[in-house]
This record gives structure tokens, sequence and C-alpha cells, in this order.
């Protein structure tokens, strides 16, 4: 008897946790579907010589692919950045996300370039591919080309550290460029 | 008097359903069956950005891109199933609004069973447990204790 007088209490306990729980999920967020995948495969022109690229060219990593569009104001948020990291001897690939070229090179010849190619991807078919929902998003692919990681969002220093560092132990640590670098 | 209409008018508004919203775009089917497949498919597939509608009534350019995808393969006479293979291959179970079973979904797919469950289990303690620890009936002590007390308070109150 004395034990019912606390199931309100008890309830009480088990929702608000629940709801606790609840604040500290972000809803936003989506699974990666391509995780553990081949990075699909195209064939686009890259950005500024135009000429064709296939997913050949982002190999071998590991190397970011980063999916930015001038429209994107995050991508300009993240873009200094992206040029550290580059700066740093991180191989950073763009994907230009249903941009107009024009707009796009010149947001490269004013803010600068951290990118090794770009794929120039107006219609977004590639993003579609890839699962993109919202530009900046940036990916990890390993050595054998595998999407290993995904992050939606500015990807900053903070973030670097926690989810991206492993696969670029000597970016960002150290002031040495990465061997992962010029010599490929 | 032209308040009231005013305000009849903008309840009617509220009323308005919310199908009135869905995107306006013509895309050219070549039978009615794909005009209807896409229509379903396009109210169950979700948007993956917009995330409380489906990508009928999204107006998020991912969702317009989607339903580019969707009405080219129907042309091109993809099945239902390869085209929710497709899309739940790029965005996740997350795009479909009946996702498929597995182990993320298996308590959300479950917990229409087991709430009934718990409401039928519910019920029965209520009747039989209730019922268990109703009062028990007076005994003839106790009886005759409550008459004398009501025999003595209808005294007192009719002094």
């Amino acid at each position: 008897m004395q034990a019912r007088r606390f199931t309100p209490l008890l309830a009480f306990g088990l929702l608000t946790g629940l709801l606790y729980k609840g604040l500290s999920i972000d809803p936003t967020a989506l699974p990666a579907a391509r995780l553990g995948q081949p990075f699909p495969p195209f064939t686009q022109r890259e950005l500024i010589s135009g000429a064709e690229l296939t997913e050949q060219a982002l190999l071998p990593g590991p190397a970011l692919v980063n999916v930015w569009a001038t429209w994107c104001y995050s991508c300009r948020v993240e873009h200094p950045f992206l040029l550290q990291l580059a700066e740093r001897g991180v191989p950073i690939f763009g994907l230009n996300y249903k941009d107009d070229s024009s707009k796009a090179l010149d947001w490269l010849a004013q803010l600068g370039d951290p990118y090794r190619l770009n794929i120039f991807d107006a219609d977004g078919l590639v993003g579609l591919d890839l699962g993109v929902y919202g530009a900046p998003e940036t990916y990890v692919i390993d050595e054998k080309g595998q999407i290993v990681h995904r992050h939606v969002g500015v990807l900053d220093a903070r973030v670097f550290a926690r989810d991206f560092q492993r696969w670029f132990p000597t970016g960002l640590t150290t002031n040495r460029l990465s061997l992962g670098g010029e010599e490929r | 008097m032209n308040v009231g209409r005013i305000i009849s008018f903008l309840i009617l508004l509220a009323l308005l359903p919310a199908a009135a919203w869905a995107v306006i775009e013509t895309y050219r089917f070549s039978s009615p069956e794909l005009e209807a497949r896409y229509h379903s498919l396009s109210q169950e597939l979700r948007c993956p950005k917009c995330q409380n509608q489906n990508i009928a009534d999204s107006n998020a350019p991912i969702a317009r891109d989607l339903r580019v995808v969707l009405h080219e393969q129907l042309e091109a006479g993809a099945t239902d199933e390869d085209i929710l293979a497709f899309m739940v291959a790029r965005y996740g179970e997350f795009v479909r609004y009946r996702p498929g079973v597995d182990r993320n979904t298996a308590l959300l797919w479950a917990s229409p069973a087991l709430l009934l469950l718990a409401g039928a289990f519910g019920l029965v303690w209520h009747f039989k447990v209730r019922q268990a620890s109703a009062p028990h009936p007076l005994t003839a002590r106790e009886r005759d204790e409550l008459e004398r007390l009501m025999a003595h308070s209808n005294k007192e109150s009719s002094h």
C-alpha cells in the first residue's frame, strides 16, 4: 500500500528523464545512409579547369569532401577554417552544389581557394546520390574511397578536433604540414 | 455586423484544408496510373530538410529535386519498391513515412500493440484488484454502532 503513494512520483521521474534526454537530441540530425559505402560514381566538370572528373579523382584518401555553394551563408562562415585546414595539408575536395559557376569562381578568387579540385554539381545530382540535404556538409573518405564520416553544418576547429582528427592526425595539432599533403 | 462577417471569414480561412498548401507543379505523365502512383509516393516520402512535411507539400529545393527524380523514375518504368530503395539508399529509412521494420523502428511498429496490451492490463487491474480491495460490508456490531450514532445525531439536530 505504501509503495503506491510513490507511483505518481516515479512516473513523473521517468517522464522527466525522458524529456530531459530529448533536450540533448538534435531532431534535425539525419543518419547518414552512405556511411561505409564507396563515394557514389559521377562524371562532372571541374569548376575551374572544366576538365572531366570522376570519383577516381578523389583517391587516394583520406580526404574531405566539402559541399558548398555561394548561396549558402554558413559556407562563408566555415570558409576561413577550410583555408586553415588546407594550409596545414588536409586534402579538401569541393562539391560546388547547385551553384552558378561564375559566382562560385568569384567566391574562390575573393575568399581564397582551399580545394584541390571542385566538382561542379549544378543540378545537385552528385549531392542527391550522396544524400546531401543542405549545405554545408563535409564528408570524410578513407584511403579506399569509402565514406566514413559525415558532418552537417559548419565545420570548425571544435568539430574537427572531436570528429575528424583521427583521420588527419597531423592536421591542426601541429604546425607541421601533414604527410598526406603535397607528396601525392 | 461587419465585424461578425470578418470574424466568420477568418474562421473559414483557418479551416482551409492543409492540402491547399501543396506545391503546385505540373508534370506530364504518360498514363493516369503513373500519375496516381506519383501522388501516393510523393505523399509517402518525407522531405529530408523540412522534417514534418512530405515531398508533395514541401517547397524546399531538396523536395523539388526528389519530386523530379520520382517523376523521372516512374516514367522510366521503376517499380514502387525500386524508387523507395533508391531514396532509402541516399537518405535512410528516415525518408519513408512508413519505414521498414528494423532494430530502430521495431519499437515504433510495436507500440500500438504494446499500448493496447497496457490498456488491457489496466482494465483488468481496475476491475480485479480494485474490487478485491473494495470496502467489506459492515459487521453486525458495526451496523449497531452506526445506527446508534445516527439516532443520536438525529435527536440532536431535531432540538
